[in-house]
């Protein structure tokens, strides 16, 4: 029996095992909606607006490491995925996005809301399609899994004409992949992992930089082994959190610009480097020409192209991080490193960056601690971006594997309340805390009425400095204290919530913290907290831009280290 | 860090809007392509790409992986170090009296060129060879006075029977 495209889409995406897609209708993509009552195991998510949607579709990637899926109209439904596309793309989540298009014979027309999506997003997908052919769109759909979710993940954008969507022909699933071009290296090379092992047996000052491939290849135990076995220090990248354990012994905490001073000091410092899915960002290493002036370094990472890109490597690893570990364990030395962990102890005396000062002051670190407390790690994180980020990153405890949700690469703001609804419903058992920026929780603020329609039972704690914090932080530092445009009238977000049907309280003072914590805990459905935090609290340390990692400024010696680089 | 000419040989699929992925990426990492040719291969479906960037040889490295990782290129090698032989065509149209048709004429022979089209006021040359014998013949025409030059850009492939 025949099928339309719009069937074959729906049937191919089931044959996938897609239970969820975000999205929002149009004119584009009617024929498909029309179809959805046909497939009711297919959950669809109105949200209420296109971004909600991928970001949506991201926090489900990322908590469930399978692709999440998006839908989105032509023209400006296409157009409002963007953002949450390149932030997928820049932090390797796996996406299948799927747009209308306008029918086939108008195309390069400029018809009523055509865009050129495919030509807009070949920067920010992994690959993507345009189906001119009905014939195609299963093999293009299988593909599209394929390639979204192997290898380095990354997001993947099917555009298909309204016309396409309507066509029919019979419907046959491939359950292979032709892609003469794709190529994905999960086995390292014996003698790359040999040559790796024995420079790690032979450091007397090594330190594993833990990122998110260890948590896309699920290769928590193989690290941990690795870094007991030799006592190895591990810090980690803002993505690379809860790739190992926050309370372990050996975990220095995140490095780069609001690092912990161990962390970095590390790192400085380090004879090896063992950097194990992570690509050596600018927010993660400093000023490259400072980094690790004297170490040696392994690079680990599936992704051929990221090896020397922006750090010279002396031994690259290409493959799986979870089979590449496993393959590099059984050659590696039980070792000590008594005086390497006691200097790094050292460190964590000199520059305790975990500190949170007493007194009154509602401050953003004691509340997220909180959380944790409240908590007890059993839960899952999302951000946004900026101060609230650099907070929830690094006072809450990740003691769960792929705990934290946040937006490394590219740092939308309005990231948070989407992303979490995503995560939510990727993982409907766990407790889900979105820490809020009050400025990024106004870009996306509109999703608290898709969390309403579909209960989606989010925790929201909005770090409320009336401020862009972040960029305040930067003018009082780098631009003599001139707030030029930070300071943000906000509205009442607790009557905002109840305009949504969903309860909050307003907290002002520390000892309204852990109440209010529990109040939401307690509470079934989606709860939101307004912390009305210190205005002008500053994220330390801080790397400034453009400095070595040795070279950060601390809250209680507000200038630039001159330490050795 | 020495800045010297890349030939990359790519085989790609035969699909549209390759070349703008190609492109795209050149153009996105900070790559200035110098020539670049395309056409078919001894694949159906693939065609080969030459091109030619200027870059270390850590740059064009890095734009090798980046290009490999494009789904529609199925390799790409830099083979600017291998035994290699390079091509190019060029079509140059040169002004020709009564007077330098002769002259011309005997260069075009001396570069075994062939003459393609004449006019009363012009000849059109066309020669292939390496960019240097490309280059030494527009040197000598130029007296004459050059009117169009359409040159493919270099095409290549490695020596002897290996792929
Ligand atoms: C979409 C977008 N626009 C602008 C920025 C630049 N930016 C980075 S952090 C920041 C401030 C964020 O303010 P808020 O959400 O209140 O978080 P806070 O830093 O105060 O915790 C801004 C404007 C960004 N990252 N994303
Ligand atoms: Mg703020």
């Amino acid at each position: 029996m025949k099928k339309t495209g719009a069937q074959i889409l729906c049937e191919s995406l089931i044959k996938e095992g897609v239970e969820v897609i975000f999205g929002i209708l149009g004119g584009a993509v009617l024929p498909i909606y029309d179809t959805f009552p046909q497939y009711p195991q297919l959950r669809h998510i109105l949200v209420r607006h296109e971004q909600g949607a991928a970001h949506a579709a991201d926090g489900y990637a990322r908590a469930t490491h399978k692709a999440g899926v998006c839908i989105a109209t032509s023209g400006p439904g296409a157009t409002n995925l963007v953002t949450g596309i390149a932030c997928a793309y820049m932090d390797s989540a796996p996406m299948v996005a799927i747009t209308g298009q306008v029918p086939r014979s108008v195309i390069g027309k400029d018809a009523f809301q055509e865009t050129d999506i495919t030509g807009i997003t070949i920067p920010i997908t992994k690959h993507n399609y345009l189906v001119t052919d009905v014939a195609e769109l299963a093999k293009t759909v299988k593909e599209a899994f394929y390639i979204a979710q192997t290898g380095r993940p990354g997001p993947v954008l099917i555009d298909i004409p309204r016309d396409v969507q309507q066509e029919t022909t019979e419907f046959i699933y491939p359950d292979k992949v032709d892609l003469p071009g794709y190529k994905i290296i999960s086995r390292g090379h014996p003698a790359q992992i040999k040559k790796a092992a024995k420079l790690i047996n032979e450091a007397e000052q090594p330190v594993i930089i833990a990122g998110r491939g260890v948590i896309i290849s699920q290769a928590y135990d193989e690290l941990r082994e690795l870094a007991e076995e030799a006592q190895i220090p591990v810090v980690h990248t803002l993505l690379g959190i809860s790739s190992f354990p926050g309370n372990h012994i050996l975990n220095l905490g995140m490095l780069g610009m609001h690092g912990t001073g161990s962390a970095n000091m590390a790192v400085q410092n380090a004879d090896l480097i063992i950097a194990i899915g992570m690509r050596f960002d600018d927010r993660a290493t400093g000023n490259t020409k400072y980094f690790a002036p004297n170490a040696r370094v392994i690079h680990i990472d599936i992704d051929p192209a990221e090896i020397g890109k922006n750090v010279l490597t002396e031994v690259p690893v290409v493959g799986d991080i979870k089979s590449v570990l496993t393959a590099m364990n059984s050659q590696i030395e039980r070792r000590e490193h008594v005086a390497w962990l006691s200097q790094i102890e050292q460190w964590s005396y000199e520059y305790p960056s975990q500190e949170i000062r007493e007194g009154e002051e509602l401050l953003p670190q004691y509340i997220v601690q909180q959380i944790y407390d409240a908590t007890q790690g059993d839960a899952l994180v999302v951000t946004g971006v900026g101060q609230n980020q650099m907070w929830a990153a690094r006072y809450f405890t990740y003691i769960k594997p792929n705990s934290l949700i946040s937006a490394g690469g590219l740092g939308p703001m309005g990231f948070e309340l989407p992303a979490a609804m995503g995560v939510k419903v990727g993982c409907p058992e766990e407790v889900v805390w979105c820490i809020a920026g009050d400025g990024g929780f106004q870009m996306t603020i509109q999703e608290l009425a898709t969390i309403t329609q579909e209960r989606i039972a989010v925790k929201i704690a909005i770090m409320n400095n009336g401020y862009l914090g972040m960029v305040r932080q930067w003018q009082e530092l780098f631009y003599g204290r001139r707030y030029v445009d930070t300071k943000l009238w906000n509205p009442d977000f607790v009557k905002i919530a109840e305009a949504y049907d969903i309860p909050g309280v307003r907290v002002k003072r520390r000892e309204e913290v852990i109440p209010a914590i529990q109040k939401a805990m307690e509470y079934p459905g989606a709860f939101l907290i307004d912390f009305l935090i210190e205005p002008e609290e500053n994220v330390y340390p801080i790397v400034p831009p453009g400095e070595s990692l040795a070279r950060f400024l601390e809250l209680s010696k507000p200038e630039v280290r001159g330490g050795k680089l | 860090m020495i800045n010297t000419k890349h030939t990359l040989v790519a085989l790609v699929e035969d699909k549209p809007g390759v070349l703008n992925r190609i492109a795209s990426l050149f153009r996105r990492r900070g790559f200035n392509i110098q020539s670049l040719a395309v056409g078919g291969s001894e694949h159906p479906g693939l065609s080969r790409m030459t091109i030619v960037v200027g870059g270390d040889s850590a740059q064009v490295e890095q734009v090798r992986k980046q290009l490999e990782k494009l789904i529609n290129v199925v390799k790409v090698s830099d083979i600017t170090e291998e035994d290699i032989v390079t091509r190019e065509l060029a079509l140059i149209k040169v002004k020709a009296t009564a007077q330098t048709r002769s002259e011309i004429m005997q260069i075009v022979d001396i570069f075994r060129a062939n003459i393609v089209d004449v006019s009363p006021s012009s000849l059109t040359i066309e020669v292939t060879g390496d960019e240097d014998k490309v280059n030494s013949l527009i040197g000598l025409l130029r007296e004459f006075g050059v009117k169009e030059i359409a040159r493919t850009g270099r095409i290549a492939l490695t020596r002897g029977g290996g792929s």
